[in-house]
């Protein structure tokens, strides 16, 4: 297993109370996997990936796990300079918005040479060279003139292109993308995934593809993982779960992806309720207020993550209630 | 580029003039002249004979031209106090110390202002933070003669870590100089430490964590760069209050530079004296903000030179 979590917790302490942004997740990913982390706003997802990249100051926040295993190193356990000696490198990650997640103030080339220069050791005109490759092989034009442009000369879809370059420069096992498409218009977005599975499928590298749209982790990955109010509520490979959600929440997410054969000037179908308060979860399931499967376990206890019985995949599920061919009330 | 150059030269040129021209009618405008003293009691004609030799028996307008003439070719005319001393050789054996004295300064408060700033923004809200934001309020809040003559009782008389005044040795310039440069300093803290905390909350700050960077490299490569640019805008008005404020301080420790002569020729209603030393420090003070605006286009490479700004 090249990441194996368990029992992961990020919580921040605020004037309000504590902020229990990721309240015990598991997750697993093998080499060369490719591996979706799906859930609405707030749900955790960001926070995750931020910890598990080492990049959650604590304190302020409290952070605590079994074990946040990573090619067979406990990253929780690593000291700073061993942690930067992995992330860039083995453990690379992609962010959100490209337009404000590359230094103004310096040269493309500069910062994509950066990585290479303190992992690899390479010399400068080493790391150069390298540099335009990584640019060519991510599809950008005439990369020897480009090395030398800076940000804002490059086009949204351009600078994610190069911020893919980077964190793939140095050959990492695991690559993390917080929403990497979600600043882009659709037309770049199936392109940067593209450029994504090809480097998967090129180079092996594994990667945690984290999202809110539905249809992008479908695409990307095999396997899904559908977070809510910082916990897992279901796991599975995709086809499975998009097919068939065991859970109540991934059933509503699924349900409010507009499709192209609904009337038109319909409403948009949306989950009753509002998200959990972080600061003040309900005691048992988080979901059980907007679940319209409630039954009075729920309220009481937190479901365990469990295996979803009667399947031929492995499937697990957070919650009390089967739901499989059921309708909602019944 | 080089018409974003050509177009500021004309406006310092034209800047230059007019306030070379301003100061020379309200020179003129003040009770009083050179004379005023030297010739108490002097018959008419030994006075007439007296403003004939600096041509001031003629007309405004003419003494106006004959001065301009001179400045632009170089000539700042003669001193109408000191007998037999152009105005060019008085400013050419003072102005290097006044220079010596503001550099001095300046390098004290950027260095100062910039570390103190840096090391408060990567403390923010720890005591080390408050305290070297405390000291940078007593900072900007004291004028540069207090801190000088607190300067001189502690340093001098207390300490006696200095020598008290003159323009000897080396050491004579570092009490004035620190002295000067405090306000400075403190402006320039409170600068950086505001822009570097905007800076580290930024996404590429991230980013280069992200890359494994170490706090050291982020600091000096990503964020100090951005974090300069509202100090470097502030050099350019530092520079300015850094030369008016030298006029003090050279009085205060006795220093032969070129403000106390200005202040000397301001009382004495030495006329050429004064505007030439007005001539000369509004050329330095347009030099150095043209070399701000210059400097800009090269820290952040967003910035594009305009002309005709």
């Amino acid at each position: 297993m090249l990441l194996d979590v368990k029992n992961l917790k990020t919580h921040f302490p605020t004037q309000t109370g504590l902020v229990r942004a990721v309240n015990g997740i598991d997750l697993q990913v093998r080499e060369g996997a490719a591996v979706g982390i799906v859930g609405e706003s707030g749900s955790g997802k960001s926070v995750l990936s931020m910890t598990m990249m080492g990049l959650v100051p604590s304190p302020p926040a409290i952070i605590s796990a079994d074990q946040v295993q990573f090619e067979g190193k406990d990253l929780l356990k690593a000291t700073a300079s061993e942690m930067r000696q992995i992330r860039g490198n083995r453990l690379a990650m992609i962010f959100q918005d490209p337009m404000t997640s590359l230094n103004p103030f310096l040269t493309i080339g500069d910062q994509l040479s950066e990585p290479l220069l303190i992992h690899k050791n390479l010399t400068s005109s080493q790391a150069k060279k390298r540099v335009i490759e990584l640019l060519a092989s991510v599809g950008i034009p005439d990369p020897v003139a480009r090395y030398r442009s800076y940000p804002h000369e490059f086009s949204g879809g351009m600078r994610q292109r190069a911020m893919v370059a980077m964190a793939v420069a140095c050959g990492p096992a695991l690559l993390i993308a917080d929403e990497p498409t979600t600043a882009l218009d659709v037309t770049i977005q199936a392109q940067i995934l593209e450029l994504m599975q090809s480097i998967r499928q090129n180079e092996g590298t594994a990667v945690i593809l984290i999202t809110h749209d539905m249809g992008v982790a479908a695409g990307f990955c095999d396997e899904i993982y559908v977070m809510y109010a910082g916990r897992v509520v279901e796991r599975g490979p995709t086809e499975r779960l998009f097919a068939e959600p065991t859970h109540p929440y991934t059933k509503a997410l699924l349900s409010s992806v507009p499709r192209l054969d609904d009337p038109p000037g319909g409403r948009f179908r949306t989950i009753p309720g509002q998200p959990p308060d972080l600061t003040n979860l309900p005691v048992g399931c988080a979901f059980s207020p907007r679940c319209p499967y409630v039954i009075d376990t729920c309220r009481k206890e937190v479901p365990p993550l469990t295996t979803v019985p009667g399947e031929s995949v492995a499937r697990e599920k957070a919650c009390f209630v089967e739901i499989r061919g059921k309708e909602a009330g019944q | 580029m080089i018409r974003f150059v050509f177009g500021r030269l004309i406006s310092v040129i034209l800047t230059i003039w007019f306030v070379a021209t301003l100061s020379f009618f309200l020179i003129r405008l003040a009770p009083g002249n050179p004379f005023a003293n030297e010739l108490r009691g002097a018959t008419p004609e030994v006075t007439e004979a007296k403003k004939r030799e600096y041509h001031l028996d003629l007309p405004l307008r003419e003494q106006y031209w004959i001065w301009l003439r001179g400045v632009v070719t170089g000539d700042l005319g003669p001193s109408m106090k000191y007998r037999g001393k152009t105005v060019n050789e008085i400013i050419r054996q003072t102005f290097p110390t006044s220079i010596a004295l503001g550099s001095v300064a300046m390098v004290f408060a950027v260095v100062l202002g910039m570390m103190t700033g840096v090391i408060a923004a990567l403390k923010k809200n720890t005591p080390i933070d408050y305290g070297l934001m405390a000291v940078a309020v007593f900072g900007i809040s004291l004028p540069s003669f207090i801190l000088a003559t607190l300067g001189i009782v502690v340093l001098v008389f207390w300490a006696r870590l200095f020598p008290l005044a003159g323009w000897e040795t080396y050491s004579n310039v570092l009490l004035p100089g620190l002295a000067l440069s405090l306000p400075f300093a403190a402006k320039i803290s409170r600068l950086t430490r505001v822009g570097m905390i905007e800076i580290l909350g930024e996404d590429f700050i991230r980013t280069a964590h992200a890359k494994g960077l170490s706090e050291r490299q982020i600091v000096i490569k990503h964020a100090l760069r951005g974090a300069m640019l509202p100090v470097v805008s502030y050099l350019g008005p530092a520079f300015a209050l850094i030369l008016t404020g030298s006029l003090v301080i050279e009085k205060i420790f006795f220093i032969p530079g070129l403000g106390t002569i200005f202040v000397q020729a301001a009382t004495n209603r030495d006329y050429n004296v004064v505007l030439g030393t007005v001539v000369v420090f509004s050329s330095l003070l347009c030099f150095f903000n043209f070399v701000v605006d210059l400097s800009y286009t090269f820290l952040d490479p967003r910035v594009k030179p305009v002309s005709g700004r």
